[in-house]
């Protein structure tokens, strides 16, 4: 809206600049309203996560600006939590790295195989598996889950890093192949026909030179991938069925049912879940942003 | 030569095949299938049922739809709710975000504030609200301020009321995913040719007018794909209801996609579950068929 202010630079009747002026303070106030309704509810845990028991029972977080008494022993709590069945939140975020790494590796890497076959050759089936793929984001997978928990029982795998490795490859492959097609139509042609003489198969035209050419979109990708997973429980609580292999959504909501009410640990927990997300999110801002809006219709 | 490459091609996608095949497509099927039987988690086809289960659902099941007395309530209910409200808030403060935040000095600021719950876990953000509609006004922040503003006022139990948590479990959806709304709408509004609303300050059109006749009506393909989204993440919402409420109370939170879970995973019932499941398989089927006609006019 630059543009639609600039022809205030002509001297107007004051009416007319006060009701501008007026204008302007009402979009700036509305903003603010917003900005703080946003943000007040994650910092007013993040500063409760820093308080003590004592000071949280006596009075709101907004009152603690006055007392400024602010400690980390919460978190120390928190990690070292002994009342719970095992296992504690160091184990879980642990377990949250094993499974997040091998699911984000595994469906970036078939997916972008598939996304090449269906750009770069003259596979009759491409364009049917395209628009499975489109129809297949949109399924709740809900409604998948107690079939797959039979065969995993075939096969013995409910409860293995493997079978929840699997099951979140599978149902990221769909918007991996969808991203990662949309990018490989806009590869020049011509970059894969002369490449076509120097390289023996498609897996060399692939690694060599379309993997290169697409960085910033599996980058994308990855820092998405990465991050559902992270916040994934559904699918954990549903695949693990092991408290020994929660990752650290299901901690906290663990905690939640465990102490109801404790808000010190409660909130120093789901901060803890938060931290990794929230430093991808800040260091890796456009990739992240990218990804997640190309991202929309997954889930 | 020639075969050799479409050789190449097939196994290419054929990790990704399988996985659809066997996770997607096949657990969709049996799900459907598994509807028309009553049974349980050893055996989901122990007795054929028919339409049993559809019948109970739509005509005897209070907790799925109840339309007898008024309010109606129920899953059903529920999820028809979040259709309307999640999809109509975020757009909302999403345009007013996108367009009132353009040209700010601060605008990258306040879009990454409102842009940030995206980044976080549904558990995370359960922990969060939970905190926020806390009943004790030295507690919970919307209490407070409630109570601050309005001395007079009670304070409200938001997730405890059946009339209220809907609406509180709705409103960090939107939280969530406002950020969003945001940043494909104000991509949107910054793309929209200049000429033309130059034209239209020229010719003394006002800000309204501006807005509602020009920016508006331009924006709608984007509007229109954030409408679907959100649909689609209201049809499949369950983690927010699952860490935030457990469907309670009383089956006010209870939406469809955490009833399958519900119906499924705690009460053993696998055909009933696989009937919401179908039911929920049917609601998607229009979205579906509408990304796939999108899709087949890029192709």
């Amino acid at each position: 809206m630059k543009k639609a202010t600039s022809n205030i630079k002509n001297p107007l009747p004051l009416s007319s600049r006060l009701i501008a002026w007026t204008n302007r303070g009402f979009v700036h106030f509305t903003l603010l309203i917003l900005g703080l309704v946003w943000l007040t509810p994650s910092l007013g845990l993040l500063i409760t996560s820093l308080r003590s028991r004592a000071d949280i029972a006596q009075s709101g977080w907004w009152m603690s600006i006055f007392e400024w008494n602010f400690n980390i022993q919460n978190y120390v709590e928190v990690l070292n939590n002994s009342d719970l069945p095992p296992p504690g939140f160091k184990e879980n975020f642990i377990n949250s790295i094993i499974i997040t790494v091998p699911s984000t590796i595994i469906p970036i890497f078939f997916a972008a195989l598939t996304a090449y076959a269906i750009v770069f050759t003259k596979l009759r089936i491409r364009n049917f598996l395209y628009l499975l793929i489109i129809a297949l984001m949109v399924v709740p997978l809900q409604v998948t889950w107690f079939p797959v928990l039979g065969m995993y029982k075939a096969f013995d795998i409910t409860g293995s890093w493997f079978g929840i490795w699997i099951a979140h490859s599978a149902y990221g492959s769909c918007f991996a192949v969808f991203l990662l097609r949309n990018f490989f139509i806009g590869i020049p042609e011509e970059i894969i026909e002369s490449a076509k003489l120097d390289c023996n198969n498609h897996f060399q035209i692939f690694t060599r030179i379309v993997l290169p050419l697409s960085l910033p979109a599996i980058a994308s990708l990855a820092i998405f991938q990465f991050v559902w997973v992270w916040n994934d429980i559904m699918n954990a609580v549903v695949f693990l069925q092991n408290p020994e292999k929660y990752p650290l959504t299901v901690g906290v909501q663990r905690l939640l049912s465990h102490y109801q009410n404790e808000w010190h640990l409660l909130a120093a927990g789901a901060w803890l879940t938060m931290l990794v997300p929230l430093i991808i999110f800040f260091a890796l801002q456009r990739y992240f942003i990218r990804g997640v809006t190309a991202g929309a219709v997954k889930g | 030569m020639r075969s050799k490459f479409n050789w190449e091609a097939w196994v290419f996608i054929l990790p990704t095949c399988l996985l659809l095949l066997a996770f997607l497509v096949w657990p969709t099927m049996q799900t459907i299938y598994y509807s028309f039987f009553k049974g349980n988690f050893l055996d989901p086809t122990v007795e054929f049922f028919g339409l049993g289960h559809y019948d109970r659902l739509l005509t005897g099941d209070r907790q799925f739809l109840r339309i007898n007395k008024w309010p109606p309530s129920g899953a059903l209910i529920n999820t028809i709710v979040w259709i309307i409200f999640l999809p109509t808030l975020t757009v909302i403060f999403g345009l007013v975000i996108a367009v009132l935040a353009d040209g700010k000095k601060y605008e990258t600021f306040i879009k990454s504030i409102i842009f940030v719950p995206m980044a976080i876990s549904a558990t995370a953000a359960s922990v969060i609200f939970r905190f926020v509609y806390n009943n004790d006004p030295e507690t919970g922040a919307l209490n407070a301020l409630l109570v601050f503003l309005l001395p007079e006022f009670e304070p409200v139990s938001w997730l405890g009321r059946k009339t209220m948590a809907n609406f509180a479990v709705i409103f960090a959806a939107v939280w969530i995913w406002t950020g969003l709304a945001m940043t494909i709408l104000s991509a949107a509004y910054k793309a929209l040719p200049q000429e033309i609303i130059e034209a239209a300050i020229i010719d003394g059109a006002t800000q309204w007018q501006r807005f509602w006749r020009l920016v508006l009506p331009m924006l709608s393909i984007p509007i229109t794909f954030l409408v679907v989204v959100m649909i689609i993440n209201a049809l499949k919402m369950i983690d927010l209801v699952y860490v935030m409420t457990m469907g309670g109370p009383r089956g006010g939170t209870r939406v469809i996609g955490f009833s399958i879970y519900v119906e499924m995973f705690a009460n053993g019932k696998i055909g009933y579950g696989s009937a919401i499941g179908a039911i929920l398989l049917i609601l998607v089927l229009p979205i579906i068929l509408y990304q796939l006609r999108q899709t087949k006019k890029q192709l």
